[in-house]
């Protein structure tokens, strides 16, 4: 049986952020593009932690954690409010119409 | 106090010139009243002011009051007032003059369409003249000098309608800016040396040596170049008879009496300016105007042509009277000047009043039962200016015939022999001319029927002021108080070290009462000839004139013709300068508008090439510039969609790339 280690975690992280990336990239719907972005930052709360149990010996990484969690949290509530906010003023969620900015 | 009462003799009149030019019109009587009545206010003050002086009796008496002026860095121009025995003479024969041809005007102008405003003329005069006579320094008297000069400008254009009275004014304005510029260059010249106005300053400063020489004698002869064109000295005597086109008590007042002697107080007044050299061209100008001036009056037709030229030989024996040194006498010849010549202008002014304005004496004749009180005072007034003894005239005259030979005497010089001779000759033919001014005046038959009938004697305002000019003709000889007053200033005087007496003043005077014997009896032999040979050919018609005049024709014409003077001007003066304004309208048409037509045309095309320039090469960058950035935009535009997942693919790309970069340079 070969034991779970360092290199497990760090693949399971990079999963986790090219599935998060993925989202982000392809998804249409500003909801579905908000869970691809929690979806990177969990596989980055991976890696502090999986750093923090098998390279260092404090508990850095953990905390580090948790005020990523805490904030995609906050960052999360803040961009909700701006979907709703888009979608009041288009009547629609999809990132592609929303694009009054373009030069 | 003397001071005060000289300060409100000058303004006086300039107060009533300012209230008669502009109510002038609104005043009851047109103002005459007010002109007039101040006149004789500042005569009465002139004569308290004459009172005081002459009390002191003092020959050097003097007051200066000054204020500082203008300061100039450390340069001060001081101005103010000088009374000495001079000025107090000089303030009474303005005063007086003055305010009996303000009352003869009345009568005179009476109905003119300007009469209001030639009062005004006349208080603006008055003032010039009285301020000239007081002040105390060049550039004061430089001032009153072109004050009295515009006054006199405005009279004798006064009847301007007349093309020949506008004329002569310009021309009589003109001849003295001839004049004047060489006073004013002197002035400055004196300045420059001495870095004051200030008469006394002056001559402290040339009695300390620091004006001398040559430097001095053209500073004189500069300055008396400003007498030469206000006294109507020879070569400038050609505008005082285009000037008798002007009312005849302004020829009186102005151009007889007190304006034209203007030069000979200046004289007088800077006399120890003039250097030894400076005097003898003095009594050479002075001596040439007194005979040419006489020979032109003998032929005249035109009463007060005979009169002005008459002046200007009057006027060339007091200048030739300073030029011998003879300061005494020309001064005093001034002041009986003024009044026997005043009287025959007024005389004259009268007749020609009662005559409808005919001036030419050949329309006259007879007139001596018609105006009576006239004739009387005519009749005094040219046996003064003939030298008949007893007369105010005859002193004077005298006194310079005798200065003349005296100088003669003393120096010896063929020169002052000439002169001597050409003024005793001179005086011979003012007897003539004069004489016969009056006999064909008011002798014989009337030449003109019509007009003599309607001759009338003048009203009172015209006849007082004749009778009282008689009585100072007659009067104004006597005494000895002039000579003792008006002394002859001499450097010492203004030295600082004190006064030095002229130790060979009681030297002279016995050679001076030899000369004045001989002089005295010529002068009186040449008086009565001329007399005699004017009652010969115009009281008892022995010998007929035109017969003379035919015989002589050459010299007739000459004389007729002035000496040609008028032509000879003409010819050089008048057509040099149109010639000179021709040639400089040409240079200004030709060169100067060439130059700037050519340089318009450079700076065109200058402009035209930097335009060139300007729009294809400096504009072309900017645009180029201004293309590829625009360029840039419109490319880089491209990337910048909108899209948030866009950006994000780019930034993946962008980290990749670096990543792999990254990767190949480990």
């Amino acid at each position: 049986m070969m034991a779970v280690g360092l290199n497990h975690f760090l693949v399971l992280s990079a999963l986790l952020f090219v599935l998060g990336l993925l989202a982000v990239l392809t998804k249409k719907n500003a909801v579905t593009v908000l869970m691809g972005i929690e979806l990177i930052l969990n596989a980055a709360n991976i890696n502090f932690i999986a750093f923090s149990r098998y390279a260092d010996t404090d508990l850095d990484g953990q905390l580090f954690a948790l005020f990523v969690i805490i904030t995609a949290a906050a960052g999360a509530a803040v961009a909700l409010a701006i979907v709703l906010n888009i979608y009041k003023q288009m009547r629609s969620v999809n990132l592609d119409e929303a694009d009054t900015l373009a030069g | 106090m003397i001071v005060d009462y000289v300060i409100w003799i000058v303004l006086l009149p300039l107060i009533s010139f300012a209230i008669q030019i502009f109510f002038g019109k609104r005043l009851p009587r047109q103002g005459d009243w007010l002109p007039t009545s101040v006149m004789f206010i500042d005569l009465l003050l002139s004569l308290i002011v004459a009172g005081k002086v002459f009390s002191a009796y003092d020959p050097e008496f003097r007051i200066t009051r000054s204020f500082e002026w203008v300061v100039l860095g450390t340069t001060t121009i001081k101005f103010g007032i000088l009374i000495d025995n001079l000025t107090a003479v000089m303030l009474f024969i303005v005063t007086l003059v003055s305010s009996l041809v303000h009352l003869f005007s009345i009568g005179y102008m009476h109905g003119d369409p300007r009469y209001s405003r030639y009062f005004a003329y006349l208080s603006l005069f008055s003032f010039s003249m009285l301020g000239l006579i007081s002040v105390d320094n060049f550039l004061g008297i430089y001032m009153f000098w072109e004050l009295v000069g515009v006054s006199s400008y405005l009279l004798i254009g006064f009847w301007f309608e007349k093309h020949s009275a506008s004329n002569a004014a310009k021309k009589a304005f003109l001849v003295n800016r001839v004049g004047d510029v060489g006073m004013f260059i002197g002035i400055l010249l004196i300045f420059a040396i001495t870095h004051t106005f200030n008469f006394s300053e002056v001559f402290g400063k040339i009695a300390a040596g620091e004006l001398s020489g040559a430097l001095l004698t053209t500073a004189g002869i500069l300055i008396f170049c400003g007498a030469v064109g206000k006294s109507a000295q020879f070569p400038l005597h050609v505008w005082l008879p285009d000037a008798m086109e002007g009312p005849t008590p302004v020829s009186a007042l102005i151009h007889a009496a007190t304006m034209v002697a203007a030069g000979v107080y200046l004289v007088g007044r800077t006399f120890v300016l003039y250097s030894e050299h400076a005097l003898l061209v003095i009594a050479g100008i002075g001596t040439i105007t007194a005979f040419i001036a006489a020979t032109i009056a003998v032929v005249q037709m035109d009463i007060k042509k005979v009169l002005a030229y008459s002046t200007i030989s009057q006027l060339g024996y007091m200048i030739a009277a300073l030029g011998v040194g003879g300061y005494n006498a020309g001064l005093f010849h001034l002041m009986t000047h003024a009044f026997f010549k005043a009287l025959l202008f007024l005389g004259a002014g009268s007749v020609i009043h009662a005559m409808h304005h005919e001036q030419d004496m050949r329309q006259m004749g007879g007139l001596r039962h018609k105006l009576p009180v006239t004739f009387a005072t005519f009749l005094i007034a040219t046996m003064a200016i003939s030298g008949v003894p007893g007369l105010a005239g005859f002193f004077s005259k005298d006194a310079i015939l005798a200065a003349s030979l005296e100088k003669a005497m003393e120096t010896g010089m063929l020169y002052h022999y000439t002169i001597f001779a050409i003024l005793i000759f001179t005086a011979g033919l003012t007897a003539f001319y004069m004489f016969r001014a009056l006999f064909l005046t008011f002798y014989g038959t009337p030449r003109n029927k019509e007009k003599f009938d309607h001759a009338h004697e003048s009203p009172g305002t015209m006849t007082i002021p004749l009778v009282a000019l008689a009585v100072f003709t007659v009067i104004g000889g006597y005494g000895k108080w002039f000579e003792e007053l008006v002394r002859k200033p001499n450097l010492q005087m203004f030295a600082e070290s004190g006064a030095v007496q002229d130790a060979t003043h009681a030297a002279t005077e016995a050679a001076a009462h030899g000369a004045h014997t001989i002089a005295m009896v010529l002068s009186i032999a040449f008086a009565f000839g001329g007399i005699a040979v004017a009652m010969l050919y115009y009281y008892w018609n022995k010998y007929s004139a035109e017969a003379v005049s035919k015989k002589f024709a050459g010299i007739y014409n000459f004389l007729w013709n002035k000496w040609y003077f008028d032509e000879l001007y003409q010819a050089t003066a008048v057509r040099g300068t149109l010639l000179l304004s021709k040639a400089m309208g040409w240079f200004d048409l030709n060169v100067i508008d060439g130059l700037v037509n050519n340089t318009a045309r450079l700076t065109t095309l200058i402009s035209f090439g930097s335009g060139t320039t300007d729009n294809r090469i400096v504009d072309g960058l900017v645009n180029w510039v201004a293309r590829i950035i625009g360029w840039f935009g419109a490319t880089l535009r491209e990337i910048q969609t909108g899209r948030v997942q866009a950006y994000i693919l780019m930034a993946l790309g962008a980290f990749i790339l670096l990543y792999v970069i990254q990767l190949a340079m480990v």
